[in-house]
């Protein structure tokens, strides 16, 4: 029994046939064109910064601190894409780093260590959770302000960015606090912030373990349900660009050595005599990328593998339907700004550690980034799409073209003239695309 | 098998009664308060007083969940499908299946789509692209399938053929009357007296916010069910000539 036709142009597309385009090729193989096609923008982009800047850009020590530089704004990112898939916005990110940071530094600047001393190996632990706490306390009380009174969330976080940051001048009465705790500052990156060469290689021995289990399950998961199978050779390409892609990224970061002050620091607390030709101390992974690692994958599997995540969605593609499915909406929502909540006071570390210190500007401006990045990356302010991994590319192509433009010495007013036309280009080139993807 | 109420603020003093596999039209213009009276028995809205049974069992509705839990459906006029996600999504919204570890099993729900699309639009094939991008009649499969899958013995279809070609309209008919004789009870709503005519069993009809009366199917004309709808008489109270100046 057949209820409705379908429109004989879709299905066309459908057929395999001699003509598919490569597009359609990719499509049916569920691969993202939009990822492909954002992550050559940003190859371009690199390379064009290092022929002009004569051989800078792409070198280890400027990839090693472009990654460390995205972290804290890629983070945030990672949770703004939800936000903006729910329809909703937050412009207090920036000034929530601000008082979650000077709290944080407060903690473990003044309070903690009279309590438990000194370097106390438990200050950086009940620091970031109690960071991590405040984050979501904060998210949780501007979302419900925003889900049960129904006041719309542009309103309630311009309120909270001013709000935030006038309680962050507060905590500390405008001081400057540092340096952090010992063991905190590792959050942060820096030259004994990092995994180190051997741990480095660990790390991209897993991802590519974990990349082709992936592959592999799909695949033997597709076959028991008689779904369409990707081609072998297509599995195994996939398979292989990952693992690359993951083993080049240790290759630069363990590429990058410490530079000889520090090195010669490291060899005599270790009582290594400094040898001939110098010391080549490798760098390795910086904490805050793989925390940024983790929280990418975290929120992917939320976005994706969870019903959080899925309502979220549907509460952006049609709120009503949502409503009318049975999906508590308001508690969803509580819920996004929630987790917002909770990155930002990851951020908020990331950031504190980095510096050393915490001011009461702390963040300042942080919230464009973020939703810039979300944005480039993707996400459409109507609601309803966006992706983590988009969100990801969209904060290492907004900081590759501010750090290449100071690395070629454009002064700061141009350096935000271009990055402003370059997102509304972005978003004019997408929009303009999907509208052309959508009549088709 | 009956679901009365009444005393909603755009439905006042409304019962209505569905048997166990039986076509219930519920007809009369715009404003006369049949999606209201479909809203409450969905559970998106609610009633201020009123009384719903079913089996004789007196049930609350509170939310559509409630409704669901109770079997029943609503397909509604708009579908209610979030656009952005693709037809297994959409089929499973609010009730996904999970895996062990309580996560999402997107397999298991493709799959099930599959299977009950294969039984009631073999030629639907888009089950990985947002329901956006499919044509109206697709997407009304999609609504179909969701409240068909889920074992309604209630089936609430608000405006069902409004926005489909006459082939489609066509395919949904065949499709109520195949549920009609799975032994589901279906309400239907319609302006289009057409439709309620030929696949009702009983008519309802309503004029603002009242039910003017419910009549069977073989006792009366359609002329007599317009007058019900415009002036609001029984077929036994309306005269001749005032069914004759409906013509006019």
């Amino acid at each position: 029994m057949s209820v409705v036709e379908a429109a004989p142009s879709q299905m066309e597309t459908l057929e395999p046939g001699p003509r598919r385009s490569v597009g359609s090729f990719l499509r049916d193989n569920e691969i993202d064109t939009r990822m492909v096609g954002m992550t050559l923008i940003l190859l371009v982009i690199w390379v064009l910064f290092h022929i002009l800047s004569g051989g800078t850009f792409l070198t280890p020590r400027n990839l090693w601190n472009l990654s460390v530089q995205t972290s804290s704004i890629a983070i945030m990112a990672t949770g703004m894409v939800l936000v903006i898939v729910s329809r909703n916005i937050d412009l207090s990110v920036g000034s929530m780093v601000g008082v979650v940071g000077m709290v944080m530094a407060i903690l473990q600047f003044e309070w903690l260590p009279p309590v438990l001393g000194l370097g106390n190996q438990w200050i950086w632990i009940i620091t970031l959770v109690a960071g991590l706490a405040l984050g979501a306390l904060i998210g949780a009380f501007q979302g419900s302000l925003i889900a049960y009174l129904g006041v719309p969330s542009f309103i309630v976080t311009l309120g909270g960015l001013l709000v935030w940051r006038g309680f962050a001048w507060l905590t500390a009465s405008g001081r400057t606090l540092a340096p952090m705790d010992a063991t905190f500052q590792l959050l942060g990156g820096g030259s004994r912030g990092s995994l180190g060469e051997t741990g480095s290689w660990i790390v991209g021995g897993v991802a590519c373990v974990g990349i082709v289990a992936f592959l592999v399950m799909g695949r033997r998961r597709r076959r028991k349900f008689g779904f369409h199978v990707r081609p072998m050779w297509l599995d195994a390409a996939l398979g292989v660009i990952g693992c690359v892609v993951v083993l080049a990224a240790v290759w630069v970061t363990n590429s990058y050595y410490l530079p000889e002050n520090l090195a010669r620091a490291v060899a005599e607390e270790r009582g290594i005599p400094w040898p001939e030709g110098g010391l080549q101390i490798p760098l390795g992974i910086p904490y805050p990328v793989l925390i940024l690692i983790g929280v990418t994958l975290v929120m992917s599997f939320v976005a994706n593998r969870l019903r959080f995540g899925r309502y979220i969605f549907s509460i952006g593609g049609n709120p009503e339907a949502a409503v009318l499915a049975g999906i508590k909406t308001k508690r969803t929502i509580v819920r996004t700004f929630m987790t917002m909540g909770i990155l930002v006071g990851i951020s908020a570390a990331v950031s504190i550690a980095r510096l050393n210190a915490a001011v009461s500007g702390l963040g300042t401006l942080n919230e464009l980034y973020v939703i810039a990045a979300a944005v480039v990356g993707g996400a459409s302010l109507a609601g309803g799409i966006g992706t983590i991994p988009g969100a990801i590319i969209g904060a290492l192509v907004m900081q590759s073209l501010q750090s290449g433009m100071v690395s070629l010495k454009v002064s700061a007013p141009v350096q935000d003239v271009v990055l402003g036309i370059i997102l509304v280009t972005a978003v004019a080139i997408d929009t303009t695309f999907r509208r052309r993807a959508a009549q088709r | 098998m009956s679901v009365s109420f009444g005393g909603v603020h755009a439905v006042k003093d409304v019962t209505i009664t569905l048997r166990e596999g039986e076509v219930l039209g519920v007809v009369g213009g715009n404003g006369a308060g049949k999606s209201t009276l479909i809203k409450v028995l969905a559970g998106a809205q609610k009633a201020d007083s009123g009384e719903i049974f079913i089996d004789g069992e007196p049930v609350t509705i509170h939310s559509p969940r409630d409704a669901k839990n109770l079997g029943i459906e609503t397909i509604y006029q708009t579908l209610a499908l979030a656009d952005n996600i693709d037809a297994p999504g959409n089929m499973f919204l609010g009730r996904e299946l999970t895996t062990r570890w309580n996560t999402l099993d997107d397999s298991s729900m493709e799959a099930a789509t599959r299977e009950i699309m294969g039984r009631l639009n073999p030629k639907f094939q888009n089950f990985k692209t947002p329901v956006a991008s499919l044509s109206g009649g697709q997407r009304q499969s999609v609504a179909i399938a969701r409240a068909v899958h889920f074992n309604a013995r209630i089936l609430i279809m608000d405006e069902p053929t409004a926005a489909l070609g006459p082939a489609e309209t066509e395919q949904v008919r065949e499709l109520i009357r195949q549920l009609q004789r799975e032994g589901i009870g279906i309400i239907m709503i319609s302006h289009d007296i057409h439709d309620v005519f030929d696949l009702s069993d009983r008519i309802s009809v309503m004029l603002q916010g009242k039910l003017v009366g419910t009549v069977n199917r073989g006792e009366c004309t359609m002329d007599e069910i317009l007058a019900m709808i415009i002036i609001g008489k029984l077929p036994d109270e309306v005269t001749t000539k005032e069914l004759e100046q409906l013509h006019g």
